[in-house]
């Protein structure tokens, strides 16, 4: 029972953690319409910058993440309206051509990191990095609880924003639909730069979040695309509470599986549910809320 | 222009059969070889991801179970892994059966999305059913061949059939239902054209090829291990990268895209070192967003811009 409860903890703090990188890219899969399989490499980069801050300047990592996700949130916008904007007016064979245009952008940041910091492995120690606080016999890990707590409010700072404000009013808007949202004078490609800009501030964020519990290195985006779309199809794509519940139930099915099946196994066990829901349960939990 | 495509079909076999008559280097030769077994990987995908447009991330399973089918045929039985070119695609084949069973059920994105979660699910059992496959330490061949001629006939003769077998398809009843099922499925599937079916009929080529290529791959390389055959981002998604840059839905396009790829990642690697990934990726970026059907795809447009600056040219002079 013990195991049981620590397992469940862990796996809730850590799915978390994931619900904030995968809110980034449920945003940009509502309004876009696509799947951004760069997301796992802005992660990456976000992580790098804390990265960066923290062993040149000193700055803490849940510090260095507020420096993190406006250069994110620039990127992000960069990349959305000078390479995927583009893309909407060009005539292809293939309709999935933005997908595939993500996953250009995921090598050159990904290999634009390998030229800068190799391939080595790195990881941030602060000093409450291995601290732990006993929560009745369980002992939990403090990074783990702090990333969670501060997740959680950005999530609903995120939700705030995304239900009060009209920027976050129109972006739903065009989630919606993006035909009806130009009629009420929606300028629907500055919406879709914001919102690419807001997905990647996100995913900086997780990233910062995750970097005293991960390694770090160039290739550790492909782990954080592929747990964030697990996610997304799990909430249902564009919701944004969808994929906070996305992302603590991926991250108890993996504890668990950690736990009770054996450590390699962990990631075939997000991949099964995905596939899973993917057949039987394609509008996500979402779907299930409405019935 | 049909009899033409024939006449340049024969001049570019007849020059690929004479070409290690003058290219004797191994060192180019290998370079070669390396080129034919992307243009088999990437002309299967074609089939699927080109003409039937159902993008596929995960055509990494086939290739390690073709590569796998063979390895450990050497390593369980002892068996030649000259056989393994006959099991390795026969296995991707019958692996690709529920493979389309289960994602042909999905569309567009969502196939794309699921083909890549099984392509990872297949790389984790690999890695992790070590009792079967060794696991992550791989596994190792002695080949009873080192000559690279050889391995380059071998290459070429592969090229050949899968090519012809594609281009067979694409040109008979199967090939005219697939585009159909590219350019709009339900209009398809109101006209009576069984969709799912002739998406498997897509896929079973598609894996049979693309297992030929890993089956050569572990002849050839004497070794795999589950993250090299599996791989999502040097195998999956780059065989999708090396079609976009030769032309998506054209008979040589992915040949012209292997080409590029192996001897343009020659030269950054020799010129720019580490650097070299990157410039591909950028180009990839380029080509995608000024060239979307790919260099062959987009033959004419270039034409027209060549010509056009020529014509610029002498009218300033």
């Amino acid at each position: 029972m013990l195991l049981f409860g620590q397992t469940v903890i862990c796996g809730i703090l850590l799915g978390g953690m994931y619900a904030l990188i995968a809110i980034g890219m449920t945003l940009i899969m509502g309004v876009m319409k696509i799947i951004n399989l760069a997301h796992g490499a802005l992660v990456m980069v976000g992580m790098y910058v804390t990265y960066v801050c923290f062993k040149e300047f000193g700055i803490d990592p849940y510090l260095g993440m507020f420096i993190a996700m406006p250069v994110l949130f620039f990127i992000g916008c960069l990349i959305q309206n000078y390479m995927i904007n583009r893309l909407v007016e060009v005539d292809s064979i293939l309709p999935e051509n933005q997908v595939l245009l993500t996953v250009g952008i995921m090598l050159v940041l990904t290999e634009a990191m390998r030229l800068m910091f190799k391939s080595d492995y790195r990881s941030v120690s602060t000093s409450y990095s291995s601290s732990t606080v006993m929560l009745g016999d369980m002992s939990i890990s403090v990074p783990m609880v702090i990333g969670f707590i501060i997740a959680m409010a950005f999530t609903f700072l995120l939700h705030l924003f995304l239900t009060r404000t009209d920027t976050g009013r129109a972006i739903r808007a065009t989630a919606q639909d993006r035909d009806a949202a130009v009629y009420m004078g929606v300028n629907s490609s500055r919406i879709t730069m914001i919102t690419f800009g807001i997905g990647a501030a996100l995913a900086a964020a997780g990233g910062s979040l995750l970097l005293p519990l991960f390694y770090l290195w160039p290739d550790i985006g492909h782990l954080f695309t592929a747990k964030s779309f697990i996610i997304t199809i799990l909430g249902g794509m564009g919701s944004t509470m969808g994929a906070a519940f996305g992302g603590l139930a991926l991250g108890i099915a993996e504890s668990l599986g950690a736990t009770y099946i054996s450590m390699g196994y962990k990631d075939i066990v997000g991949l099964v549910i995905f596939i899973l829901v993917l057949l039987f349960l394609p509008g996500g939990f979402r779907s299930l809320a409405r019935r | 222009m049909k009899n033409k495509n024939i006449i340049y079909t024969a001049i570019f076999v007849i020059l690929a059969a004479v070409l290690p008559v003058f290219i004797k280097a191994p060192y180019q030769l290998h370079m070669l070889i390396l080129v034919m077994m992307w243009a088999v990987i990437g002309t299967s995908w074609n089939l699927l991801g080109g003409y039937a447009g159902q993008v596929s991330f995960g055509h990494a399973a086939f290739f390690g179970v073709g590569a796998y089918t063979a390895g450990l045929l050497v390593f369980h039985f002892g068996i030649s892994p000259w056989w393994g070119m006959l099991l390795g695609p026969i296995m991707a084949a019958i692996v690709s059966l529920p493979i389309g069973l289960i994602c042909f059920r999905l569309r567009g994105p969502y196939f794309a999305l699921a083909m890549l979660a099984l392509g990872e699910i297949f790389r984790l059992l690999f890695i992790n059913l070590v009792s079967i496959t060794n696991g992550a330490r791989g596994v190792l061949i002695m080949p009873e061949i080192t000559s690279k001629i050889f391995y380059y006939y071998v290459g070429l003769a592969m090229l050949l059939i899968t090519v012809f077998v594609t281009y067979l398809i694409v040109h008979s009843k199967i090939g005219y239902y697939l585009v159909s099922i590219r350019e709009d499925q339900d209009a398809a599937t109101s006209l009576g054209v069984p969709t799912t079916l002739y998406k498997n009929f897509a896929l079973l080529p598609s894996a049979f090829f693309t297992g030929l290529a890993g089956a050569f791959y572990t002849n050839y390389v004497a070794f795999i291990d589950p993250h090299i055959v599996f791989n999502l981002s040097n195998i999956s998604v780059m065989v999708i990268l090396v079609v976009m840059l030769g032309g998506v839905a054209t008979t040589w396009g992915p040949t012209v895209g292997a080409l590029i790829y192996i001897f343009l990642g020659e030269i950054f690697r020799t010129t720019l070192g580490s650097a070299n990934v990157l410039i591909f990726g950028i180009l990839v970026c380029l080509i995608i967003m000024f060239l979307p059907n790919g260099i062959v795809g987009e033959l004419n447009l270039i034409k027209r811009i060549m010509s056009r600056k020529k014509e610029s040219l002498t009218g300033g002079v």
